[in-house]
């Protein structure tokens, strides 16, 4: 038995136990002290750590809700039109700032002198000026200089945009869910065939057309439940109506509100700079090796793009790109400046105010951004997993 | 008939550019005309195509002049980067006409109709914008609701600050190590001090006075300074090895870069009170500076990981067989190298940090923005955000784009030295 190195151990072992009990204690008792405080806070002010007052009756009102809502529902619903508020400005913004983002990144390395300046021009505007500024020159500049309700600008008759906000057509549906089938089966039948299309290129070295025959069933199969499956499709216009004198409504249609339309343009035209640089960095990483290496096999334009040098760009461009996405969903809780009512403006400020819950409101709204953030960063580890080059 | 007969070559090259150069010509004298004195020039035409001329004969002008290695060195220059296909042809030609058609009313806008002066909004009469409003607020964008006459406190503290990071730069090697220990650890509480008052004889000036740039500035500067240590023992503390330490670290730093600064403020304004025992009261301003502080520190902690992560095994192993303990590594061999690697990171976090800075409104704190948002609102100056938001827009991208010049510079000398 070697005694020497086992008290060797030891004494390493305390050198690394020291600081880990007075990190652990040293919290533990931050959150003792915090409670004892908090506890005697609340009681000092006649409320109860709970989170009860979620099925109580919110009765207030929310300007914009996707889903049925009124003063006689729950904070709980409040807490979730909030939530849903929160997730269609991201959904927009993200798809906005990515076609956008996507055209500018590739419009930096142009090789026309005028495009890529302006690009460049753009990034270096848009990047540099707080988001928060951006929202507030849309919201209280921008759109203020509308026109009023009565002389609106019209496009073509269908969709109508004035200060009030932005009026277009509603879809009105008959037997939606068979139109919904028809997407979703195409989608699975689109799997398949990428699926089969693979195993035919590595078995046989056969090429088979997968876009064009995708983009047919994308559009044919629900063509088809149109033209067999009963569903039909009609749009209810926003019509101007006159309520008095001088007050000019629109009536029908789904009105997008202003709040909305300038939260979302600041976010994606925000985060397009971000994406711009992510797209121009993966494109210039690919190395010119690759591409000469690839018309060197005989590859076509086309396939050196689709075979080669996307596969490795977008390896960089993405994990970075979902890190943008993430902030802009983060990013849209500015919101609360304009009024649009997102789950910080309505229930860390309203639901707030009402019941003066502050340590169970603020947790939850965090947990809930805290919620999104880790679950996509974990997407984007195993994804990031997935994509590494297995090189050894 | 063959089209190729209209393609150029070398030996009529001087004729091809004359009716390329005419065609083009007619395209812009088209679009000017239309935009500047708002005649039509091609009017007799149907009202789609007439809307295109200028495309069309600038297209068809590019087209004729495009001539693969001409030999006139300015026309090669033109056609490599300007026009060497039909789109971008397209593409050079919609980007200057937009240019034409939306630069000059903008200019417009900015200086040839805007007010510069007179002292109300009853003086801007000609249509741009209206200076004036900027005038006549300036003193508030830049003090907030400081008092007039203590304004010389700020000047003083920003000018001192100034002249010693001025002085960091230029005095021998050996002065500059104590100057940047008085800046990092002496100079914040001296000028605190001496824009708070209340001590010295100077008037006590609470910080719900503070307000716009000044304010931003100290914000940032305050939490620029702390942030950036705190960070780095929280990147240190994520690669260490003892467990406890390391969840630590992780959980703190996900925590904060998982969640909106604005919750995290709401949080300071609203959550933290309950925490204190009763009756203690931290300053709103204080408050804010924690919770910023803490937020832009893990962001901090992630871009000096990255540093560390970077850095080879062999310094590591190098300072270790040297003998050196834990903190004398870190200190003496690896955090130099790592810093130096992710400069750029560190500037993109300040810069978030400087624009995180208007969101302070939140709590009630009005910096510039703020400022901007309640000026707007006087009755005396409705319908005056355009010009507000157009200011403070500036003021932060020259701010931002400084800064960002400043770090791509500082890493290309750091990167020669290396």
């Amino acid at each position: 038995m070697n005694f020497k190195n086992l008290k060797l151990n030891l004494s390493n072992k305390n050198k690394d136990l020291i600081p880990q009990i007075l990190t652990v204690l040293f919290l533990i008792l931050v959150v003792i002290y915090f409670t004892i405080n908090a506890q005697s806070n609340m009681g000092n002010r006649g409320i109860s750590f709970g989170f009860g007052f979620l099925s109580q009756e919110s009765s207030f009102d929310i300007t914009f809700s996707l889903i049925d809502y009124d003063g006689s529902h729950t904070y709980a619903r409040a807490f979730l039109v909030g939530l849903l508020n929160t997730i269609l400005v991201s959904v927009i913004g993200i798809f906005f700032a990515t076609i956008l983002g996507v055209t500018i990144g590739i419009a930096r390395l142009s090789q026309n002198y005028l495009v890529a300046k302006s690009a460049e021009w753009y990034v270096e505007i848009f990047r540099n000026i707080p988001l928060i500024l951006q929202i507030f020159f849309w919201y209280f500049a921008a759109l203020r200089a509308l026109p009023l309700t009565v002389d609106s600008i019209n496009f073509y008759d269908i969709s109508f945009l004035n200060v009030k906000g932005w009026y277009v057509p509603k879809f009105v549906w008959t037997n939606f869910s068979i139109f919904l089938y028809s997407i979703v089966f195409s989608f699975i039948l689109i799997y398949f065939l990428g699926k089969y299309a693979q195993k035919q290129r590595d078995k046989f070295g056969k090429q088979i057309p997968t876009l064009y025959i995708s983009i047919l069933l994308i559009i044919g199969l629900p063509l088809l439940s149109f033209l067999i499956g009963g569903v039909s499709l009609s749009f209810e216009i926003p019509v101007l109506t006159q309520l008095s004198k001088t007050v000019y409504v629109y009536r029908g249609g789904v009105s997008i509100i202003p709040e909305l339309i300038s939260l979302a343009l600041a976010l994606s035209m925000y985060t397009a700079t971000f994406i711009a640089e992510n797209v121009r960095a993966g494109i210039l990483g690919v190395s010119k090796g690759q591409k000469e290496a690839a018309a060197s096999i005989g590859l076509t334009k086309g396939q050196i793009l689709k075979l080669v040098v996307m596969p490795q760009a977008l390896r960089i461009i993405i994990p970075p790109t979902t890190n943008q996405y993430l902030n802009l969903t983060k990013n849209s809780s500015l919101a609360a400046a304009i009024a649009y009512p997102d789950i910080v403006l309505v229930f860390a400020g309203t639901a707030l105010m009402q019941t003066g819950r502050a340590i169970e409101i603020i947790s939850i709204t965090m947990l809930t951004y805290l919620s999104l953030s880790l679950s996509i960063s974990v997407f984007m580890n195993w994804y990031n997993k997935k994509m590494a080059i297995k090189e050894k | 008939m063959n089209l190729s007969i209209l393609k150029s070559d070398k030996k009529n090259l001087n004729s091809f550019i004359a009716i390329g150069g005419t065609l083009i010509l007619i395209g812009f004298i088209d679009i000017i005309f239309s935009s500047f004195f708002s005649t039509n020039i091609t009017a007799f035409l149907p009202d789609k195509i007439s809307y295109l001329t200028p495309l069309l004969f600038g297209l068809f002008g590019l087209y004729l002049i495009r001539i693969e290695f001409s030999g006139n060195k300015l026309l090669d220059k033109v056609n490599t980067n300007f026009n060497s296909s039909n789109f971008n042809a397209l593409l050079t030609l919609l980007v200057i006409f937009a240019l034409i058609k939306y630069i000059p009313p903008l200019l417009n806008w900015f200086v040839f109709d805007a007010n510069f002066a007179g002292n109300t909004k009853e003086d801007c009469t000609s249509g741009g914008a209206c200076w004036v409003f900027i005038k006549v607020w300036l003193n508030r964008f830049v003090y907030g609701l400081y008092p007039d006459t203590e304004q010389w406190r700020i000047n003083t503290a920003f000018l001192t600050l100034f002249l010693l990071v001025g002085a960091s730069f230029f005095v021998p090697q050996r002065y500059k190590k104590y100057i940047i220990i008085f800046l990092l650890f002496v100079y914040p509480i001296i000028g605190l001090k001496l824009i708070s008052g209340g001590d010295f004889g100077l008037k006590y000036v609470e910080t719900g006075a503070w307000g716009g740039l000044s304010l931003t500035f100290i914000v940032s500067a305050f939490a620029l300074i702390l942030c950036f240590p705190i960070g780095t023992i929280l990147a240190l503390g994520r690669r260490s090895k003892l467990p406890a330490i390391r969840y630590t670290s992780i959980g703190f730093i996900e925590l904060w870069r998982g969640v909106p600064l604005i919750t995290v403020l709401f949080m300071s304004a609203v959550m933290f009170p309950m925490f204190l025992p009763d009756g203690t009261y931290v300053d709103k301003l204080i408050r804010v500076l924690i919770a910023i502080t803490l937020f832009e520190a893990a962001y901090m902690a992630e871009v000096v990981r990255g540093g560390l992560q970077a850095l080879p095994k062999g310094q590591y192993e190098a300072a270790k067989s040297l003998g050196m303990g834990y903190w004398r590594m870190h200190f003496l061999i690896i955090l130099p190298q790592a810093l130096k690697l992710v400069i750029p990171g560190i500037a993109n976090t300040f810069l978030a940090l400087v624009k995180d800075t208007p969101l302070i409104f939140v709590v009630g704190l009005l910096e510039l923005a703020g400022m901007v948002n309640l000026a707007k609102t006087n009755p005396k100056w409705l319908g005056m955000a355009m010009e507000g938001y157009v200011f403070a827009g500036l003021v932060f991208w020259v701010i931002c784009y400084v800064m960002s010049r400043y770090s791509q510079n500082l890493e290309k000398k750091l990167k020669t030295e290396r």
